[in-house]
């Protein structure tokens, strides 16, 4: 049986609460970009209002990280002191906004997943990791339910919203596959019982997408291709671009306080 | 007075102290009206106050807690401590039935009522999946049943936005959580 004080020594914790924190902030930033863009008053509203959700989810996962790292680094230092590849986020959440379908269509897959992976997490045997979860999940939960039924207009909308629609989901599937994949940190994390195989959760995400893209009358691609590398920090050009925007002033002015 | 004197009031007036700060962004609940504040209580020559979030986002979160601090130094308070806690998690059944109706009196349509359940999750679930076909949410206004939903996200992270069909006047519903 594998100790918690074992995934302490090794940084395997701190690996899998970099994954939760960087994904939630990456993804948060880019629907951040929203703010002021969006096709209507409401929409933008909403959207900043999830980007404002999932950055607060960022700073349990990163203040977590970093008081299990215990090398001194907050959530602040995490965010803002590292480069791309010390970023453990999957390369789905880093994806550019593109148009709104394509913006919505990243933000329900992830939703759909976050929502089964913080489901599970709540009876972690780890106490932070399940507060954590219970708290963001009921936040992840109305998420879910806003980009479904927003999937489900837009795919069974116009002709336009359609094809956009589609469009987006060919693309940004092959990124799909990368949630569900499992290396030595997950195993590890799985055996002392503090989170689920990521594996274990593709066929309750499987069922929620289907259903959803049935509804939306949007053909699900049938490769199961995946681009991987951003759990380990390889991560694709986009997100150099993104951390030098989300960066900026402590790249400009280290050590500047508010 | 004496400072020991007011190191000595009861948790009892620290609640009463509270209950006259205002939320920052709806200012006709108090933060106890809102459920926030979770404990009082001394710690040794310390007073701890321990404050859960709403939202975990809730850019209002750093300024409750500046809040806090302001009136308690203000009454008197030197040694303070405030402490964050995630568990239990917030729920809009938290909030009092007085702030319900202050709500309900500001315009803003109180969460739908899922008081006296066990599992205030559930029930908040269902009332949202309820929601996209026919959760009834009355007017604050004219208190008319025929409304409907504009969007789920309102002006804060807690609210949603709602149009009246009856008086035509657009507003913000609670949202369960």
């Amino acid at each position: 049986m594998i100790q918690e004080s074992d995934l302490i020594a090794s940084d395997i914790l701190y690996e899998w609460l970099l994954r939760r924190g960087d994904t939630a902030l990456i993804l948060g930033h880019r629907v951040s970009e929203w703010c002021g863009h969006a096709p209507v008053l409401e929409e933008d509203i909403a959207l900043a209002n999830i980007a404002l959700d999932l950055i607060g989810q960022a700073r349990l996962w990163l203040g977590y990280a970093g008081e299990v790292e215990d090398k001194g680094r907050g959530e602040n230092e995490l965010a803002f002191l590292r480069d791309a590849w010390d970023f453990r986020n999957v390369l789905l959440a880093e994806q550019p906004n593109g148009d709104f379908g394509k913006t919505l269509m990243r933000q329900f897959l992830i939703d759909a997943w976050q929502d089964a992976l913080l489901s599970a997490l709540k009876t972690s045997a780890n106490e932070r990791i399940a507060e954590i979860a219970v708290k963001a999940g009921k936040e992840v939960t109305y998420h879910l339910d806003r980009s479904s039924d927003l999937v489900i207009r837009l795919g069974d909308g116009t002709q336009e919203s359609h094809r956009r629609m589609q469009a987006a989901l060919d693309a940004l599937w092959p990124y799909a596959g990368e949630m569900f994949s499992a290396d030595a940190v997950d195993e590890a994390m799985a055996a002392a019982g503090l989170a689920p195989n990521p594996q274990t959760l593709r066929p309750g995400w499987d069922e929620t997408v289907g259903e959803v893209f049935k509804q939306a009358t949007l053909t699900q691609p049938q490769s199961d291709f995946a681009h991987k590398g951003g759990l380990t920090g390889r991560h694709s050009e986009h997100l150099g671009h993104l951390l030098s925007e989300m960066q900026f002033l402590q790249r400009a002015y280290p050590g500047a306080a508010w | 007075m004496l400072r020991g004197d007011v190191m000595r009031v009861s948790t009892d007036t620290v609640w009463q102290w509270l209950s006259e700060v205002p939320d920052p962004e709806i200012p006709v609940l108090s933060l106890t009206d809102l459920g926030v504040i979770r404990d009082v209580r001394w710690d040794e020559g310390t007073l701890v106050v321990t404050v859960t979030p709403t939202y975990t986002g809730c850019p209002a979160t750093a300024v409750i807690n500046l809040d806090i601090e302001t009136k308690l130094r203000s009454c008197g308070i030197a040694d303070l401590r405030l402490e964050q806690k995630l568990s239990p998690a917030w729920t809009t059944n938290w909030l009092s039935v007085e702030g319900r109706e202050k709500l309900r009196e500001y315009g803003i349509a109180p969460p739908a009522e899922t008081r006296g359940q066990e599992d205030g999750e559930t029930q908040a679930r269902v009332a949202r999946l309820a929601g996209l076909k026919n959760l009834v949410v009355a007017c604050p206004r004219c208190g008319s049943r025929n409304t409907e939903k504009i969007s789920q996200f309102g002006s804060t992270p807690c609210k949603a936005a709602y149009r009246c069909r009856a008086c035509l006047e657009p507003f913000d519903y609670f949202k369960c959580h």
